[in-house]
C-alpha cells in the first residue's frame, strides 16, 4: 500500500541527489521571471562568464512596476523602464520566451502562466517572487525563491532546498450564498496566523474545495504564503483538466491522453501521513475582511476587531501598533467605516472570475461618491474578455476607471499609490504597513465584497447589499 | 556570489522587539527598482526610519546612536511575506552579518543564507533574555560562533545552541554558494534534466 502524500510523489520524483545533513538538489520544470527579482541573477551570470542551461524552461514578461496607463508608450518612470529594457536584453540575448508589454499575453506572471497551459499538474515551479504558490492549485509544487535561486536556476535549472514539512487542510461541507474562495483564505490565515504555516507545504482537499473551479482554487493557493507556508496546491482532477485542455502549451492529441493519465495518478494516498492537519467547516466561513497589518488579522465582515484581552508583552504592543496604523480601536464594529479607495486586481483576484463577480454586483448600480475604483486585469487576455462580456461598459458606468494589466496598486511600485491615511479595500494579498503606498492602510477582501464597498463607501457585507 | 567568511562574529546588537515584521518593511517595493545590487541599506526599515521629507525618525532604532552592532535582533516572524532578496542586501549592505530572532519566515530564513547573512533561530526566553540585556546596557556583546553553533551572552556567558545544516554551515564558513556546489554536478543534473 503506498502511503506517500500528493507533494511527496511530486517533491521526491524532482530530487537529482540528497546532500547528507543538507538540502536537496531539486530539479526545476518551469521557471517564470519579471522584471525586478531577475537583472541581478543575470547580471550575476555574466560575472561568472555562464550562461543560461535551458532556455527553454523560462519564460518572462514585465508586472511589478509597469504603469496601468499608455502601455504603448515609453514608460515615463527611468528606473522601471531601465528594469524592463533589462529584462528585455535577457530574454533576447539567452533566447527566452517573453510576453511584453503590449504583447497578446502580457500579463502578471502568475495569470499567464496558467492561462497559456504553461502550468501543468506535477511539475516543479519557481519565480523570483512569494505569490508562486498560485500555481499549485493545478496540482503542481510552486513556491517563490529569491535571487540568488533564480540565478541557480538559470544556470544549473536546479536550487537546493530542503523538504518541507506537509500540512492538510481541510473544508468540508458547502459555502453558504455571497461568501468566495478568498473568504475561505482569510478564514484559515485568521484561525492558524500569519506565521501558522511558517515550515510547511500546504495541500487543500475537502469537498468545498473540490468544487471551487480553478480560477478560485488558484487565490486560495495564491495565499498559502500568507501564512508562512512555503506553497499550497490542490489535487488536480477533471476540473483541472477541463481547464488546460485545449490552451496553447498544453498537451495536444497521443501526449494528451498520456499526461491525463499520469495526472490522475497525483493525489494523496489515503494513508500518508501529514506533519499536521487542519479542518474547517465551510458553513463556518462567512465573507472576511482584514482589520490590520498582516493577512492573520482578519474577521467576518459582520464581527468585531479583537480587543487586548488576553494579549500581553511585546505581542500586545505589536497588535495596538497595528490598530493605530490603521486607525481602528480594539473592540469597535468594522461594517459601516468609511473607504476611500478600491482596487480590484492582483495575481490573488485579477483574473475574469473575479472582474465577472464584481461586474454582475454593480450592473445598474453607482460607485459611491466618495469612493475611487480601480479595476486592473491580471492580463491582456482578462482585458479581452472583459471588453467582449461587456463587463468594461458595466463597470465604466457604474464609475470603475479600468487600466491596463500589471501587478499595480497591489504593492503600489508604479504610479498606482493609494495616498497616505486614506482607506483602500483590496483585492489583493498583503496589507502591510505602506504596502499600497506610504500610511496607506489597506483591507483584504473577496472581489464580492469590494464591489459592495465601491457601491455603499463603507465597508459592507456583500449579503446586504441590494 | 561569494562572501565574506563567516566563523565567529562578536558584537554589540541592535534590537528590534517588533513581531511579525514583513519584508515590506525591511525594504519598500518603491525601492526594488535598481538593476545592480548596490545601495540597498541606506532604505533600509526607510517608512520606519525616515519620515515623508526624508527625516530621521529619532524613536526608530537605527536612528538612535545607542545602539549599534553587527547583529540585528528582532521579535518573532521576521522577514516574513515578499520573497524579495533585497531584504536581505539591505540588511547585508547596512553592516549586519547576522539576525537573531526566536522565528523566521522560509524564504527569507534561505536568502540570508544563500547571500553570507547568519539567521540565529533562538528561543522565545532566551530572545527575551538578550532584549532585556541589550535594555539594560546597549554595549552588551554577543558571540556567535558558526563552528559551535553558539551563541553567547558575553557579560554573563549565558548561550544556547542553534541548529544551522551541515552543508549551510560549511559554506557559510568558507563563503561559498550554491551555485559553487551546483555546477560541479552539472553532468549528474545533465543525465536528470535527460531522463525528464
Amino acid at each position: 500500500m503506498e502511503k506517500n502524500t500528493l507533494f511527496d510523489k511530486i517533491w521526491d520524483s524532482h530530487v537529482v541527489r540528497s546532500v547528507p545533513n543538507g538540502p536537496d538538489v531539486f530539479f526545476i520544470d518551469k521557471h517564470f521571471i519579471h522584471e525586478v527579482t531577475s537583472p541581478v541573477a543575470f547580471l550575476n551570470l555574466e560575472k561568472r562568464g555562464i550562461g543560461v542551461l535551458h532556455p527553454d524552461r523560462t519564460v518572462g514578461t514585465p508586472d511589478h512596476n509597469v504603469p496601468t496607463v499608455d502601455q504603448d508608450k515609453t514608460i515615463k518612470d527611468k528606473l522601471s523602464r531601465m528594469q524592463v529594457e533589462r529584462l528585455r536584453e535577457n530574454c533576447k540575448k539567452y533566447d527566452i520566451e517573453l510576453h511584453d508589454l503590449g504583447s497578446d499575453h502580457h500579463g502578471i506572471v502568475h495569470v499567464i502562466g496558467p492561462e497559456l497551459g504553461i502550468t501543468q499538474p506535477g511539475m516543479t515551479i519557481v519565480c523570483g517572487d512569494s505569490h508562486t504558490s498560485t500555481h499549485g492549485a493545478f496540482g503542481a509544487i510552486a513556491f517563490g525563491i529569491g535571487t540568488s535561486e533564480v540565478e541557480m536556476v538559470l544556470a544549473t535549472q536546479c536550487i537546493m532546498q530542503t523538504k518541507a514539512k506537509k500540512m492538510r487542510i481541510t473544508v468540508d461541507g458547502e459555502l453558504g450564498g455571497g461568501v468566495t474562495s478568498k473568504d475561505i483564505i482569510l478564514y484559515i490565515i485568521a484561525k492558524i496566523s500569519a506565521a501558522g504555516a511558517t515550515g510547511y507545504f500546504v495541500e487543500y482537499a475537502g469537498m468545498a474545495i473540490r468544487r471551487l473551479s480553478m480560477e478560485a482554487r488558484m487565490t486560495i493557493c495564491n495565499m498559502s504564503i500568507e501564512m508562512g507556508a512555503r506553497g499550497g496546491l490542490i489535487a488536480p482532477d477533471e476540473t483541472t483538466f477541463a481547464y488546460l485542455k485545449g490552451k496553447q502549451y498544453a498537451p495536444k492529441g497521443e501526449a494528451w491522453d498520456q499526461a491525463v493519465a499520469y495526472w490522475k495518478t497525483l493525489k494523496t494516498d489515503e494513508e500518508a501521513v501529514f506533519d499536521k492537519e487542519y479542518t474547517f467547516d465551510a458553513a463556518d466561513i462567512e465573507p472576511m475582511i482584514t482589520y490590520g497589518t498582516n493577512p492573520g488579522m482578519g474577521i467576518k465582515i459582520k464581527g468585531n476587531i479583537p480587543t487586548t484581552e488576553g494579549m500581553e508583552g511585546s505581542n500586545k504592543i505589536s497588535y495596538l501598533k497595528s490598530l493605530e496604523y490603521m486607525g481602528f480601536a480594539p473592540g469597535e464594529p468594522i461594517k459601516g467605516k468609511k473607504v476611500d479607495y478600491v482596487f480590484v486586481g492582483s495575481c490573488t483576484n485579477g483574473r475574469i472570475e473575479d472582474i465577472r463577480s464584481v461586474a454582475a454586483f454593480v450592473k445598474g448600480k453607482q460607485k459611491a461618491a466618495n469612493i475611487t475604483a480601480w479595476i486592473v486585469p491580471g492580463s491582456r487576455e482578462v482585458e479581452k474578455m472583459a471588453h467582449e462580456e461587456g463587463l468594461v461598459k458595466i463597470l465604466e458606468d457604474a464609475g470603475f476607471e479600468l487600466r491596463q494589466p500589471g501587478c499595480s496598486a497591489c504593492l503600489a511600485m508604479n504610479d498606482d499609490k493609494i495616498p497616505s491615511g486614506k482607506y483602500a479595500v483590496s483585492t489583493s494579498n498583503r496589507n502591510f504597513e505602506g504596502r499600497q503606498g506610504p500610511g496607506a492602510r489597506t483591507l483584504l477582501a473577496s472581489p464580492l465584497t469590494v464591489a459592495a464597498v465601491a457601491v455603499t463607501g463603507e465597508i459592507a457585507d456583500p449579503r446586504e447589499v441590494f | 556570489m561569494a562572501y565574506d567568511k563567516f566563523n565567529i562574529l562578536t558584537s554589540t546588537i541592535v534590537p528590534l522587539p517588533a513581531e511579525n515584521v514583513d519584508t515590506d518593511q525591511i525594504i519598500p517595493a518603491r525601492f526594488l527598482k535598481a538593476t545592480e545590487r548596490e545601495g540597498f541599506g541606506d532604505n533600509l526599515f526607510r517608512d520606519w526610519r525616515y519620515d515623508v521629507e526624508g527625516n530621521p525618525k529619532k524613536d526608530f532604532v537605527l536612528n538612535d546612536p545607542t545602539y549599534s552592532g553587527k547583529i540585528l535582533l528582532s521579535g518573532k516572524n521576521f522577514g516574513s511575506g515578499s520573497s524579495r532578496e533585497h531584504a536581505v542586501w539591505a540588511i547585508y549592505d547596512y553592516g549586519f552579518r547576522a539576525v537573531v530572532s526566536s522565528f523566521f519566515a522560509d524564504i527569507f530564513k534561505n536568502n540570508c543564507l544563500n547571500i553570507g547573512v547568519l539567521p540565529v533561530t533562538i528561543s522565545a526566553e532566551f530572545a527575551e533574555v538578550l532584549f532585556k540585556s541589550v535594555e539594560a546596557d546597549p554595549k552588551t556583546e554577543v558571540e556567535i560562533d558558526i563552528d559551535k553553533q553558539k551563541i553567547t551572552l558575553l557579560n554573563t556567558g549565558a548561550s544556547e545552541s542553534f541548529d544551522i545544516n551541515s552543508y549551510k554551515k560549511e559554506n557559510m564558513k568558507n563563503g561559498f554558494d550554491d551555485i559553487d556546489y551546483l555546477l560541479n554536478i552539472k553532468e549528474e543534473i545533465a543525465a536528470f534534466a535527460e531522463n525528464r
